[in-house]
C-alpha cells in the first residue's frame, strides 16, 4: 500500500466519488419512477405481469458490458450509456418488489379504506403504497448496492468512476488504486444502504417499535 | 434487423463450432468456471450458515458482514488477485466465489431460522441430539430456501463469468470483449445471446429440481 | 414457468432486433455527433498506459495555451475511438500513423513516416485530420522471451517460420483481426500460430502470460518498459509488416487553428527515447500520467 499515493490523490477520489455518483444514483430514481406505475398496472393485471416478469428476467441476465457497448452508438460517450442499462438492472428488480409489496396489503385493509370511501387513486396513494413502502425500499437497496458496483464495469469504455481505479491498477500492474477502489465502493455502497434505510424509518413511523 | 441477421449468420459460421474460440468450447470453460465457483461457495457457506443457524451465535455478524461482501465490486476483486497473482484461472474463481457467498450463506442462515423453535424442541424432546437435530430436522425444512440462495447465486456467476474475459481467459465473456475490441457485433450479440440463454437454463433447471424435491417430500 | 421462459426468450429477440439500428455501422442515431461546442476540445485516448500519457500531454500542452480541455481517456481500441472522433464525440487522438493506415487501408505498405502519411491523407475521410508526425515511434511487436528465443534461435519475425505451428501467440483481442497483426504475420511472414489468445492491450496480463508460459509470443510494444525489466526480445521486423509507428494527433475538423498549432508544437519535441523514459516514469515509476505530462512540457518550454 503506497500511502504517499494515496495521501496526494485525495481530490481526485472525491472526484471519482461524484462521477461514481452521477451514474449509479439517476438509475436508481429513474427505475423507481417506471416501476411504480408499472408495478401498479402489474398487480391489477396479472397477465400483463407475467410479461413484463419474463422480459425482466431476460433483461437482467444480460452481461452489464454487452449493454454499455449496445448503447454507444446510441449516445455515444455519454454518461446515458452507463445510466441507461443501469436503469433497465433497477427496473427488474424493483417491479418484482413493487407488485410484492402491493399483494402483501391485508385484504382487510383494503376493504375498510373503501368502506371509508376512499376512491381508488387516494387508497393507492394513501394506504396501498405506504404499507407496500419496505418492500420497495428493500428492492431499492439491493438495486443501489448493485448499481454501485456495476459502475466499475462502465470503466471497461472509458467511464465507470471508481473502476477507473481498477482498469488503471491492473494496466499499471499497481495495487494501491486497485484497494482504494475497492474501499470506497463498499463504503459508498454501505453509506447509500444505510441513508435507505433511514429514509424507511422516516417514511413508515409507524412501523418502528 | 441487420444485426440481428448477421447473427443469425454468426451462429450458422463452421469456424464458431470448432477450435479454442468456438462455442463449444468456450460454453465448457464458462460451465468450468461457474460450476467450480459455485461449488466451492456452497462447500464454504452452506455448513457456514447451517452452523450458525443453529448455534444461534454470530448471526447478525454474518448478516452484516454478507452485506458489506455484496457490496464489493467484482471487477475489482478480479483486478486485486491478478495483480496479485498474474493471470490464470486463480482470479476469476476468486472473485466468482466472493460474488457467490453472501446469497448463499444468508439464505441458508435463514432457512434455519426459520425452522419453527416448538418443531426443534419437538425433535430433542424425542431424545435428538444436537447434530441429530441440526441434520435431520432443521436442514430439510431451510431446503428451500438454500436452493433459493443456490438459485440467485448460480445465475449471477453465470452472468458475472463473462469478466474472466477481461484478464485473459476463456469462457463467453470472449465474444463480448473481444466483439468490442475489434468492432464486432455479430461475435457481440451471438455471445451475450448464450449468455442469457444461459442464465434462464440455469434458472429452469433450479426449478425442475425444486419441483423434484417438492414431489418426493409430498410421496413420503 | 414455462410461459415465463418462453416469454423471456421473445424479449430477448425483441431487444436484439431493437439493438439491430444501434448495432448498424452506418450509425443512424448516433446523437453524440455534435461537435463540442465553445471551443472546448475534448481529448480521447485508446485503453492502454501510453495512449493515456499522449493524451495528458495533448490535453496539457492546450491548456497551457489556454484552450479548454474535456479528457475522455482510457476508453477502448481504435475501433471503438476512431467512430467517435469521426462523429465529433472526440476531438483529438493520439494516433501511431502506420497503425491507423492499416486500419483505413489493409492493403497498403507504405513503410517510412513520409509515405504513410501521404498514403493516410489520401484515406482519412474529410472529418478528420492527420496533424504533424512525432520522431517519436511506438511499434508494434512479435515478441518472446529469452528462452524462447535462444531456445529456437530467434532473431527475426521470419525466423518462427518453423516453429509458428507449436507456439500461441497472444495480445489484445484486436490484434487477431487486424494486418499488423495475426493477418499481416501470415500474408507477410507465412505465420500460422497453434493458436491464438485475447489478452489485454501490451499491459501485464499479456507480460504475466509471457512470463508464465501461458502463451510464447506476444504483442508487445516497443516502447514499454517491460521488455528490459523482463529481459523480454522484440523481434526484428525485415519485411516492415509494423512499418513506421510515428505518434501523430489525428483531429476532427471542428477543431480550431489555435488548438491545431499547440499540437503540432509538440512533435518537434518527442522522439523515442524521450517516449520510453516517459513511460517509466509513469508504468514503472507509478507517476501519475498528467503530472509526467506537465513536467515534460514544461522541461521542453511548452507549458
Amino acid at each position: 500500500m503506497n500511502w504517499p499515493w494515496v495521501l496526494d490523490h485525495l481530490g481526485y477520489f472525491g472526484d471519482l466519488l461524484l462521477e461514481h455518483l452521477s451514474m449509479a444514483v439517476p438509475p436508481v430514481l429513474y427505475g423507481l419512477l417506471i416501476a411504480l406505475p408499472l408495478g401498479v398496472a402489474c398487480a391489477r393485471w396479472p397477465r400483463l405481469y407475467g410479461v413484463v416478469l419474463a422480459a425482466t428476467s431476460a433483461l437482467y441476465a444480460l452481461p452489464s458490458l454487452a449493454l454499455f457497448i449496445f448503447m454507444l452508438d446510441f449516445t455515444g460517450l455519454t454518461i446515458t450509456t452507463v445510466i441507461a442499462p443501469l436503469t433497465v438492472y433497477t427496473l427488474s428488480v424493483l417491479v418484482r418488489n413493487v407488485v410484492d409489496g402491493l399483494r402483501g396489503v391485508p385484504e382487510s385493509v383494503r376493504q375498510s379504506a373503501v368502506a371509508m370511501g376512499f376512491g381508488a387513486v387516494r387508497r393507492l396513494l394513501q394506504i396501498e403504497l405506504p404499507i407496500a413502502l419496505p418492500v420497495v425500499i428493500a428492492g431499492l437497496r439491493v438495486a443501489t448496492v448493485s448499481n454501485i458496483s456495476l459502475v466499475s464495469v462502465g470503466a471497461l469504455i472509458g467511464f465507470g468512476g471508481l473502476g477507473k481505479l481498477f482498469t488503471d491498477g491492473l494496466q499499471r500492474a499497481f495495487l494501491t488504486p486497485i484497494l482504494v477502489g475497492i474501499v470506497l465502493t463498499v463504503v459508498l455502497a454501505l453509506v447509500a444502504d444505510t441513508l435507505l434505510v433511514l429514509t424507511q424509518r422516516l417514511l413508515t413511523p409507524w412501523s418502528r417499535r | 434487423m441487420r444485426i440481428f441477421s448477421v447473427a443469425w449468420h454468426w451462429f450458422g459460421q463452421p469456424e464458431q463450432w470448432t477450435g479454442s474460440d468456438g462455442i463449444p468450447n468456450r460454453l465448457l470453460e464458462h460451465l468450468y468456471y461457474t460450476s467450480l465457483s459455485l461449488l466451492i461457495a456452497a462447500a464454504v457457506a452452506i455448513p457456514l450458515g447451517l452452523l450458525i443457524g443453529h448455534t444461534n451465535r454470530g448471526g447478525f455478524l454474518v448478516v452484516n458482514l454478507s452485506n458489506a461482501a455484496r457490496a464489493l465490486p467484482t471487477a475489482g476483486v478480479l483486478v486485486l488477485v491478478v495483480t496479485l497473482s498474474g493471470i490464470g484461472l486463480l482470479p476469476v474463481i476468486v472473485a466468482l466465489v466472493v460474488l457467490a457467498i453472501p446469497s448463499i450463506l444468508v439464505n441458508t442462515y435463514a432457512g434455519v431460522r426459520q425452522v419453527p423453535r416448538e418443531t426443534v424442541d419437538a425433535a430433542r424432546g424425542m431424545g435428538m441430539r444436537g447434530g441429530q437435530v441440526l441434520w435431520q430436522v432443521e436442514t430439510p425444512l431451510a431446503m428451500p430456501l438454500i436452493m433459493t440462495g443456490l438459485r440467485t447465486a448460480a445465475i449471477q456467476i453465470v452472468s458475472t463469468a463473462t469478466v474472466a474475459a477481461y484478464v485473459g481467459l476463456g469462457g463467453l465473456g470472449r465474444y463480448i470483449f473481444d466483439g468490442l475490441a475489434r468492432r464486432d457485433y455479430p461475435a457481440l450479440v451471438g455471445g451475450a445471446v448464450i449468455v442469457v440463454g444461459l442464465a434462464l437454463g440455469t434458472e429452469g433447471a433450479f426449478v425442475a429440481v425444486r419441483s423434484l424435491i417438492a414431489k418426493r417430500t409430498q410421496g413420503e | 414457468m414455462v410461459r415465463n421462459m418462453r416469454g423471456a426468450v421473445l424479449t430477448l429477440l425483441a431487444l436484439f432486433a431493437l439493438a439491430a439500428c444501434g448495432g448498424n455501422t452506418d450509425n443512424p442515431v448516433d446523437n453524440s455527433g455534435k461537435p463540442a461546442d465553445n471551443g472546448t476540445v475534448i481529448v480521447g485516448s485508446a485503453n492502454f498506459t501510453e495512449n493515456v500519457l499522449l493524451a495528458e500531454i495533448y490535453a496539457a500542452a492546450l491548456e497551457a495555451k489556454g484552450v479548454k480541455v474535456e479528457r475522455k481517456l482510457n476508453i477502448g481500441s481504435r475501433e471503438v475511438i476512431y467512430k467517435q472522433l469521426e462523429s465529433g464525440g472526440l476531438s483529438v487522438l493520439p494516433e501511431y500513423n502506420g497503425a491507423l493506415l492499416s486500419y483505413l487501408d489493409k492493403t497498403n505498405a507504405a513503410a517510412t513516416t513520409a509515405e504513410v502519411n501521404t498514403a493516410l491523407k489520401g484515406k482519412l475521410p474529410a472529418a478528420v485530420e492527420l496533424l504533424d508526425s512525432a520522431k517519436a515511434e511506438d511499434k508494434d511487436s512479435v515478441t518472446v522471451t529469452k528462452e524462447t528465443a535462444t531456445k529456437y534461435n530467434l532473431k527475426s519475425i521470419a525466423d518462427l517460420g518453423p516453429v509458428a505451428k507449436d507456439l500461441v501467440i497472444g495480445g489484445p483481442p484486436e490484434f487477431k483481426t487486424r494486418r499488423q497483426g495475426i493477418v499481416g504475420l501470415k500474408e507477410v511472414y507465412g505465420l500460422e500460430f497453434k493458436d491464438f489468445r485475447s489478452l489485454d492491450v501490451a499491459g501485464p496480463v499479456t507480460v504475466s502470460a509471457l512470463k508464465k508460459g501461458d502463451i510464447q509470443a506476444a504483442n508487445l510494444f516497443s516502447t514499454d518498459p517491460a521488455l528490459e525489466v523482463n529481459d523480454f526480445v522484440a523481434l526484428d521486423d525485415p519485411k516492415a509488416l509494423f512499418g513506421a509507428q510515428n505518434v501523430t494527433p489525428i483531429v476532427n475538423k471542428a477543431v480550431g487553428e489555435k488548438a491545431r498549432t499547440v499540437l503540432n508544437s509538440i512533435a518537434p519535441k518527442l522522439d523515442t527515447a524521450t517516449l520510453t523514459q516517459l513511460m517509466r516514469k509513469v508504468s514503472v515509476d507509478k507517476q501519475d500520467p498528467d503530472k509526467v505530462a506537465k513536467e515534460w512540457l514544461k522541461s521542453v518550454g511548452l507549458a
